[in-house]
């Protein structure tokens, strides 16, 4: 099914005009707008329209530091009253991430996400439990836009509370459910083990948020009896909707003809024919409040380089095979460990060394944090100990949003930082 | 009369306690009392030994962490109601103890309690004069 056929079939030569009249239009914006031009100004790039495509490789990277050293809203091309919402993402270094939507903005992502729930076979007759968390994560508002689109029901039930996230499902017999990975495996061994499976009506995950595997995948397919649909977003390309998979289930469609799509070198920075792997850079070409192009988005991935037989001509990238930089994820939130470390160098008592250890506890990722003592403040009491625990604690669920395990150890009892420290122990895998 | 206590920070970890004492019996340091408090995954060791300065630094040099606290060390006949003798003085007072610990002395009979409290001047002296004896470091190695 088709939410807008002829461009979701568009053919190449019609979609590179109109990539190319997209970027043309946003460079225009934003040389117009001297917050944003500077920011080319200082890359010594002298802001034109493009004759081709092939002259966007000439264009400066676009970073989370660029979009940060923007704060406020120094990338914002329209005028402020246009703007309808903003979303927001943690910064490594306290000064977070923001990207404006106007009105337009808004109903053009919900539109590419209604072609996204189209294309997987949903419809106005399907009941939509959103499962993600609302508030300035894109995943909960941006699903539910698109679902309203579409004329579905939705739930906007959130994360978490599986008790009555459990009453929902069953009593609105709901249909599709939007999720993480993690917190689906933990629902459905629930829903196991007190075999309520029968009784309700499910019949898609829509996952996103957090890498998971092809064996994942099929766990919960054949545990639920469902199909598990691959979502890709991040909230700089607005969020979900950016890249989603059709009913072939191998590669999410990127929609070309709003997000100008490339695989570079992680090292040289030079695009690389589809097939190869690389780091994806993606670019916002048809937002009005503020576009952003060549995005570093250090998420590594190939591009298909067949046409899909779904029919579609846009092209599919793969499943994120990695990060080139050290941010992970845990129970769908983004965390850099530069945020645990700036949390834990701000209290005088903790010692020089830390390592963040990821673990699984049943289907539910678990944050803990061993941290060495520093001699020095040590005041020889228990009591100032726990309390150091507790402030530990406190502070980091207020940063990250995750509630961590604190190990507090000797000075000395853990590996030595050398230059890059391996600071993230990752078990995930192996306590599955 | 204030008395000096080793605490020493511990993690959980397999054979960390016997390190400790191990140092210490390598230079001949004889300890004269002991209490391990623990949670879930460090604790903290409390040792009163003869020379606490030098215990200090050997543990130190061993890389533990340690501190000196200060304690008082209250004698009190080894019989029924004496500990209890020693509390009451100190609640009438509204002196509160953060922890205790205590050991028997043989030779004399009586019994030594370690207390951890703040306002320790005070106590010594509210112990004082109920008769209740505070012992100095050199009197518990007596």
């Amino acid at each position: 099914m088709f939410w807008d056929k002829p461009l979701e079939t568009i053919d190449c030569r019609s979609l590179q005009i109109l990539q190319l009249d997209r970027i043309n239009t946003a460079l225009e914006r934003i040389a117009a707008t001297p917050g944003y031009k500077s920011f080319y100004d200082s890359k010594k790039y002298k802001i034109k329209p493009l004759s081709s495509l092939e002259q966007m490789k000439d264009l400066p990277f676009t970073t989370k530091q660029d979009l940060r050293n923007s704060y406020p809203s120094g990338f914002l091309v329209t005028d402020m009253e246009k703007v309808v919402r903003m979303h927001s993402s943690s910064g490594t270094t306290g000064i977070p991430t923001v990207i404006y939507h106007t009105k337009n903005d808004i109903d053009n992502w919900s539109s590419l996400i209604a072609r996204c729930l189209c294309m997987i076979g949903m419809s106005d007759k399907d009941v939509f439990q959103n499962m993600m968390t609302y508030g300035m994560f894109t995943g909960g508002l941006g699903l539910h836009y698109g679902a309203e689109k579409l004329g579905a029901m939705v739930i906007p039930a959130g994360a978490g509370n599986t008790e009555r996230q459990l009453k929902f499902i069953k009593d609105f017999k709901t249909t599709v459910v939007h999720i993480t990975p993690s917190y689906a495996l933990h629902v459905s061994e629930i829903i196991e083990q007190r075999n309520l499976l029968d009784g309700l009506s499910l019949r898609i995950a829509l996952m996103g948020a957090e890498p998971y595997t092809e064996a994942t995948r099929l766990k919960l397919e054949e545990r639920l009896r469902i199909d598990v649909i691959n979502s890709y977003g991040l909230s700089e390309m607005n969020g979900p909707g950016v890249a989603f998979e059709c009913l072939e289930k191998e590669g999410m469609h990127v929609w070309e003809d709003n997000y100008y799509v490339e695989i570079v070198d992680t090292k040289t920075g030079m695009p690389l024919p589809d097939g190869e792997e690389g780091e994806l850079v993606l670019s916002a070409i048809n937002r009005e409040a503020m576009p952003i192009l060549r995005y570093r988005t250090h998420d590594l991935a190939f591009i298909y380089p067949e046409r899909c037989a779904c029919g579609r001509t846009h092209r599919k990238i793969s499943r994120i095979k990695g990060r080139t930089d050290d941010m992970f994820i845990i129970g769908g939130v983004n965390i850099f460990p530069s945020q645990i470390e700036e949390v834990l160098m701000k209290l005088p008592q903790v010692g020089s060394n830390y390592v963040i250890i990821l673990s699984k506890k049943g289907s539910l990722d678990k944050l803990s944090v061993r941290i060495e003592v520093n001699p020095d403040l040590f005041a020889g009491d228990l009591r100032h100990l726990t309390q150091l625990k507790e402030t530990i604690t406190r502070k980091l669920r207020e940063e990250i949003l995750i509630n961590p395990t604190i190990e507090l150890v000797e000075p000395g009892s853990l590996p030595p930082s050398q230059g890059k420290a391996v600071r993230v122990i990752d078990n995930r895998d192996k306590t599955v | 009369m204030k008395v000096q206590q080793l605490s020493i920070f511990l993690e959980n970890k397999l054979g960390r306690l016997l390190e400790t004492t191990e140092v210490l019996a390598q230079h001949d340091i004889n300890i004269r009392a002991m209490s391990l408090a623990e949670t879930k995954n460090f604790g903290i060791v409390r040792l009163i030994v003869e020379n606490t300065s030098r215990a200090c630094d050997l543990l130190r040099m061993h890389n533990f962490t340690v501190e000196i606290t200060e304690v008082i060390a209250v004698e009190v006949n080894d019989t029924p109601g004496e500990l209890a003798r020693v509390l009451r003085t100190l609640h009438e007072n509204e002196l509160n103890v953060e922890y205790a610990y205590a050991f028997v002395e043989r030779k004399q009979n009586k019994a030594v309690v370690i207390i951890r409290m703040d306002q320790i001047d005070r106590a010594i002296g509210v112990l004082k004069a109920e008769g209740i004896k505070t012992l100095t470091q050199q009197e518990l190695y007596l």
